[in-house]
């Protein structure tokens, strides 16, 4: 087992008088998908946004490779390799699939873009990803469909030499060949030797494709567990009771505040 | 939302075809083109019909429509307004507005005129404390352009107050300079007070809107007016004409150049392998171009003075200054880091933010271009007039602009627009101006079919959108 590439420490985040993550601990392992679940309001989005600069912690430590670091906007996770695919896909539907990818990080010289460069790239990578879905990386994004957009945004967070990918929801709106093409591609992100983390309600899904499960409670890290070593019914009891015979909260009643 | 990847997509033709496809035949880019058209983008074709259907209806009802001299007439009197549009396609852009375009040209307008009238004495043509309170300001914009990180803004307002204090004789060119730095200082304050203090644009920009028409009067007074067409630059600058030759240098090198960029960016392309056009098709534009502006130019060079003993001819010099504004304007949005970022912001402002865009950054800086593109407008719209009066830039201006960037397909809305549609909307009110002038209308009548052509725009615009919206997926 590697070490994590990504580890989390008691992170605290409060949006005014609502505490959302209490102490958070969490670890994201190189080659691995770590699912993460819980049920709607757990704080799975805020974790993730705040891993990737969006919210910033109250308290707590990131670690990221061992070292502690400081992540203060999304231009500093980006820089550290983490790159986040949100359930609110952030694409700009009125620009193409090329300058989609690269937004924010344009080849080229701020006054002279390098189209060229940035439209083989994003082909190349597509291609890599077995992606087969889009005619031309030059269509809209608002031509697109859902799951074509996801794989975009996906697409998009893996051309950046990128170390850890957070995946908030990626199949919520997806039928279920969409889902099966995105969940191919979850699993060929870790086979390429990234820390990826999945965020899904499918419990099928969850199993299918995960290494293991980290369950959120109302905030709280109730369970970080091997999905090998535990069953649907124990994940869902952790989901909606924050507790499963010795798995989960000691006193899952004192999380509800 | 949910069909399988094989499914076509009904408006968009996208199969599951893999990414190869890099180029497409000529019936199929018409047929793509079709299909994008059925989708709603429809982009500036409703514009160009209705310019073409404009041309044909005044050419039947008045005889002097087509006459060399009223289109050229028609070019200096439009180019002002479609300047300033073409400042506010950039707010447009973003999905803000910008009310206070027209008096803020206006106020540029009437330092310009000021400056020249007092031979570079701002301090006694304003008096002290109008001069001091106008200095204080552009030191304000200054500070918010630092603040912003706008440097180009922060350097021109900066410059606005060096030749205002310095007191420089009057000179033309330091004349243009001054509006264009003071349209700048302008557009540094609207930009902070919407992007940075989160005030909505449409709020800030009507309160600017009265705010420098009240500026304006102050500097001119009541019933005053500053005439600047004595000086022979800034008379000429809407009123004068290029020589027979500089006309056809302008088209060699406007074509010409056209031609070479279209044609070199189509061949490295296919070369390379890239998401390319049809060669037909990109021929066919670069020669329309070319035998349009042919065809221009020597209609142009023709001499059209109705006065048998005097000699006009030569393309008017707002062609140039028109074009050249359109060229620069489209470089920075197609090209330019700066313009991907704009339509990013306009299309979808959390993707942009997530993106590591400096949104605010992005948001004011466009406050900046449309104030000092509009105060290049003002140049030319007071060169027309040959002077400034305190209704310079007032009501009709603003929503003229806003009206010719809308008419030309920009949309209202955010994220789709180019600068190109403010010169297709600005012809397009032009003509209606001044086909409807020759036809002896009155100013109800004017007003009346400009307000029902700006409607039909905005009636498209949502229509498309809709259909876009709809379609889509
Ligand atoms: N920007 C915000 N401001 C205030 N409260 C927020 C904000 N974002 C999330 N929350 C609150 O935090 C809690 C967790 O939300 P979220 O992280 O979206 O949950 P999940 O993704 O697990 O469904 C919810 O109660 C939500 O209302
Ligand atoms: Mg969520």
């Amino acid at each position: 087992m590697s070490e994590p590439i990504l580890e989390l420490h008691g992170v605290n985040k409060s949006f005014g008088p609502v505490h959302v993550l209490h102490d958070v601990d969490l670890a994201v392992r190189a080659g691995e998908v770590t699912a993460l679940v819980g049920d709607n309001g757990a704080g799975k989005s805020t974790l993730v946004k705040c891993i990737a600069g969006i919210h910033a912690a109250d308290s707590g430590e990131v670690r990221f490779r061992g070292k502690p670091v400081h992540i203060h906007g999304p231009r500093d996770a980006a820089d550290l390799g983490i790159e986040v695919v949100y359930q609110d896909l952030a694409l700009a539907d009125n620009l193409d699939i090329v300058q989609n990818m690269f937004l924010g990080r344009e080849r080229g010289s701020a006054w002279l873009l390098d189209e060229a460069s940035m439209e083989q790239a994003a082909r190349q990578t597509l291609a890599s990803l077995s992606v087969r879905t889009v005619k031309s990386v030059r269509t809209p994004v608002s031509a697109l469909s859902g799951g074509q957009r996801q794989t975009v945004a996906i697409a998009k967070s893996v051309l950046w030499d990128s170390k850890v990918v957070l995946l908030d929801e990626p199949t919520a709106a997806l039928g279920v060949a969409q889902t099966r093409q995105v969940l191919d591609l979850v699993r060929r992100l870790a086979e390429q030797g990234l820390g990826v983390v999945l965020i899904s309600h499918n419990m099928a899904d969850v199993f299918e494709v995960s290494d293991r499960i980290a369950v959120l409670y109302l905030g709280r890290m109730a369970a970080e567990v091997q999905t090998k070593d535990v069953t649907h019914g124990q994940v869902v009891e952790l989901i909606t009771a924050g507790r499963s015979g010795d798995l989960g909260l000691a006193r899952p009643d004192t999380a509800v505040v | 939302m949910t069909q399988t990847p094989t499914a076509p997509s009904p408006n968009t033709a996208i199969t599951d075809f893999g990414i190869d496809t890099t180029t497409m035949s000529t019936s199929e880019a018409i047929r793509d083109y079709l299909s994008r058209l059925r989708g709603g983008q429809l982009g500036s074709l409703p514009a160009v019909l209705g310019l073409i259907s404009l041309v044909i209806m005044f050419a039947l009802l008045s005889d002097v429509f087509l006459s060399l001299n009223n289109i050229a007439n028609l070019l200096a009197q439009g180019a002002g307004q479609t300047m300033i549009a073409m400042g506010i396609v950039f707010v447009l852009l973003v999905g803000e507005i910008d009310l206070s375009a027209g008096t803020a040209s206006g106020v540029a307008g009437a330092v310009l005129a000021m400056h020249y009238v007092e031979n570079g004495n701002l301090l006694g043509g304003m008096g002290s404390t109008v001069f001091i309170a106008f200095n204080a300001v552009l030191l304000l914009a200054v500070v918010l352009a630092v603040l912003l990180r706008v440097w180009p803004g922060a350097a021109l307002s900066a410059l606005a107050i060096v030749i205002s204090v310095s007191g420089l004789a009057a000179n033309p060119w330091i004349e243009m300079l001054l509006a264009l730095c003071v349209g700048s200082a302008i557009g540094c304050i609207t930009g902070f007070l919407v992007a940075r203090i989160g005030m909505p644009s449409f709020v800030v920009t009507l309160a600017l809107f009265l705010t420098w028409q009240g500026v304006i009067l102050q500097f001119i007074g009541e019933g005053g007016v500053l005439g600047i067409s004595t000086s022979p630059v800034l008379n000429q600058v809407a009123n004068g004409n290029l020589s027979l030759v500089a006309s056809w240098a302008l088209f060699v090198v406007g074509a010409g150049g056209f031609a070479a960029l279209q044609l070199g960016q189509h061949f490295t392309r296919l070369r390379r392998g890239l998401v390319t056009k049809p060669t037909p098709i990109v021929l066919l534009k670069v020669g329309l171009v070319a035998v349009i502006g042919a065809a221009a130019t020597a209609l142009l060079t023709i001499n059209r003075s109705p006065n048998p003993s005097i000699e006009i001819s030569g393309v008017p010099y707002v062609v140039p200054i028109v074009l050249g504004l359109l060229t620069i304007g489209t470089f920075v949005l197609n090209r330019t880091r700066y313009g991907r970022h704009i339509y990013a912001v306009g299309g979808n402002r959390e993707a942009a933010r997530r993106a590591g865009i400096n949104v605010t950054q992005i948001r004011a800086s466009v406050f900046v271009v449309c104030s000092s593109v509009a105060a290049l407008g003002a140049i030319v719209y007071s060169s027309k007039v040959g002077s400034v009066d305190p209704q310079a830039g007032g009501l009709n201006t603003l929503l003229f602009a806003v009206g010719a960037a809308v008419i030309g397909g920009t949309s209202l809305f955010g994220g789709r627009g180019r600068v190109f549609d403010a010169v297709i909307g600005g012809t397009v009110l032009a003509i209606v101006a001044n086909g409807l002038g020759l036809l002896r209308q009155s100013a109800a009548v004017v007003a009346i079919v400009t307000g029902l052509v700006l409607l039909l725009a905005a009636t498209v615009d949502a229509l498309s959108r809709r259909r876009a919206a709809t379609g889509a997926r």
